[in-house]
């Protein structure tokens, strides 16, 4: 039986997906830097299903200062703002457990589909949410 | 040089790369036999109770599921179950169908899991990535239903987060189908094949007395014949009217013998018996609310007033789990929380697991109980820098001084109610 499994594999394609290229570049960054300037070709992530629980995404128009998000939140990403009475949200520390969103009162934080999220600097804009 | 040492004693671990995870084991060893066995856990101690003392139920919850990566929905099931016995909340039937349905997916996953370890620790590689690539159809569902493909999120005091929709119902059966298709071929490559049957068979032998004697559980237990499972045993959920029956070796016609073998049979079948489960709540599953408290503000203020104790329990994949929780009115934060984990119980039953086997099979007899440090390890003693041993005696004089510091705190806050 699982000499017939492998025998078929030959035939079938590999069930991994193979991201960021087909091949592994010799620099991943100076690929990534090929793939902005349009040189290179990325191979697309696995899609990911429609009620993904990615990078949380804010609304700064919609939210109140109401503060409900930064008491739910387990990982305490979340930093509180006296003077404008908003948010700011340090993605490096998240765990993606979206409880903000079914606390905040006013919608104003919802769930994105973004999940590569890998950076150098934890301080970075990409990592921060505001 | 007449009188030869016949007996050394070789150190595995805590860091070493048949472990998955850190552990110490002390071996005595005479030639190629193992003749017995020390074992010292606590290095993956990292205080999470002490943590939870400091942080409201909710933050709680989901501390809880970092306990452990694999068992990520059998632990919030069982602190939720706790909190809800000790405030008094009812759990609407929806939701306890939904939270079963997970902890099934999260049992499939997990032994699918364990089977490819197994493999690979027998040195059977293709095994190991056919059973892992197989395992991804769950995670696909699993990240389908909750939106993560592990640390799902999805029990909550009073309910669950997450419906599933009619349009994701096909989906399960599909994955459902999936697995009945194959199953026959996973249990025809683990059981029927005679390289797995001859490194497997007779080795980590666990009795039936000495695994009631040494309290083991899950399916260490079931292996060695005990028909010990919390599902059947204490039902919580929905289990009672889903009546599920503890799988032992039995099942596959086979007269246990508590080996590396019989511990495949029983996590293997129980795959099966997952997807039954799940056929059978999607089936059964009647429509209405998901959770008790729709808005989090009140369900925190609730927490807030509730007080009591509450215990709770869930047959996780690597067997009981249960938490216990006490509320006081007024305060967010729980005053106690304990966790035992199933790997805590089954620990000792390495003692005599390892008795006069190979020191080749250590590492399947190891990986045989599915151990999970992180989820166990509660204490870490260290004493002027290195660590120390404390004796049963020193425990009880630390136990009962406890006790009493807990009754003069009780007596000065509930002024002797």
């Amino acid at each position: 039986m699982i000499l017939k499994t492998l025998f078929s594999q030959l035939l079938t394609r590999p069930p991994t997906n193979r991201f960021p290229a087909k091949y592994m570049p010799k620099s991943v960054l100076g690929f990534l830097g090929r793939v902005k300037e349009g040189k290179a070709e990325l191979v697309p992530p696995v899609p990911v299903p429609p009620r993904f629980r990615g990078k949380i995404a804010y609304s700064r128009e919609k939210c109140i200062g109401c503060q409900l998000c930064i008491r739910v939140c387990p990982a305490k990403v979340i930093e509180f703002l006296p003077e404008v009475k908003k948010i700011r949200m340090h993605v490096a520390r998240c765990t993606f457990c979206a409880q903000c969103v079914d606390a905040c009162p006013v919608g104003a934080l919802s769930e994105s589909p973004e999940f590569l999220l890998s950076d150098t600097d934890r301080r970075s804009p990409a990592l921060t949410v505001e | 040089m007449a009188e030869a040492q016949k007996v050394y004693e070789i150190p595995i671990g805590p860091i070493h790369p048949a472990l998955k995870e850190p552990i110490r084991f002390t071996f005595q060893v005479e030639g190629e036999r193992i003749r017995g066995v020390d074992v010292r856990p606590g290095f993956a101690h990292r205080g999470i109770e002490f943590m939870g003392l400091k942080r409201n139920l909710i933050q709680v919850l989901y501390l809880s599921e970092r306990i452990c990566g694999i068992c990520s929905i059998s632990h919030p099931i069982a602190i939720t179950l706790a909190v809800e016995r000790a405030a008094g909340i009812e759990v609407p039937p929806r939701a306890q169908y939904l939270r079963v349905i997970f902890s099934e997916l999260e049992r499939i996953h997990s032994h699918l899991l364990w089977a490819g370890v197994a493999a690979h620790e027998l040195g059977f590689d293709t095994l190991l990535h056919l059973t892992w690539k197989v395992r991804e159809e769950v995670l696909d569902v699993l990240e389908e239903l909750s939106g993560n493909r592990i640390d799902y999120s999805i029990p909550i005091y009073g309910g669950v987060r997450r419906d599933i929709a009619p349009e994701q119902y096909p989906k399960v059966e599909a994955m459902i189908r999936h697995y009945r298709g194959l199953l026959e071929e996973l249990l025809d490559a683990f059981l029927r094949d005679p390289s797995v049957a001859a490194r497997t068979r007779g080795v980590g032998v666990l009795t039936a007395e000495e695994a009631d004697s040494l309290c083991a559980v899950g399916p260490t237990a079931r292996a060695s014949g005990l028909a010990k499972d919390v599902r059947q045993d204490r039902p919580y959920l929905v289990y009672g009217e889903l009546g599920v029956r503890a799988i032992t070796p039995r099942d596959w016609g086979l007269e246990p013998r508590g080996d590396v073998y019989d511990k495949a049979v029983v996590r293997l079948l129980e795959i099966g018996q997952s997807l039954d489960l799940i056929e059978k709540c999607l089936h059964e599953m009647p429509d209405g609310e998901i959770t008790a408290f729709p808005k989090i503000p009140a369900l925190l203020a609730f927490l807030k007033k509730a007080e009591g104790e509450g215990l709770g329990w869930h047959e996780a994949p690597r067997g009981e789990v249960i938490h216990y929780i006490r509320l006081e009115a007024g305060v967010e934060e729980p005053v106690a929380w304990k966790v035992k984990a199933p790997t805590y119980s089954n620990l000792m039953s390495w003692v005599p697991m390892f008795r006069d086997q190979e020191v080749a099979d250590i590492p399947i007899i190891a990986a045989s109980i599915d151990p999970c440090m992180c989820c166990m390890d509660r204490v870490h003693v260290v004493q002027d820098g290195s660590p120390s041993t404390l004796l049963k005696e020193e425990l009880l004089r630390l136990s009962r001084a406890k006790t009493e510091r807990v009754l003069q705190g009780l007596s000065r806050v509930g002024g002797g109610a």
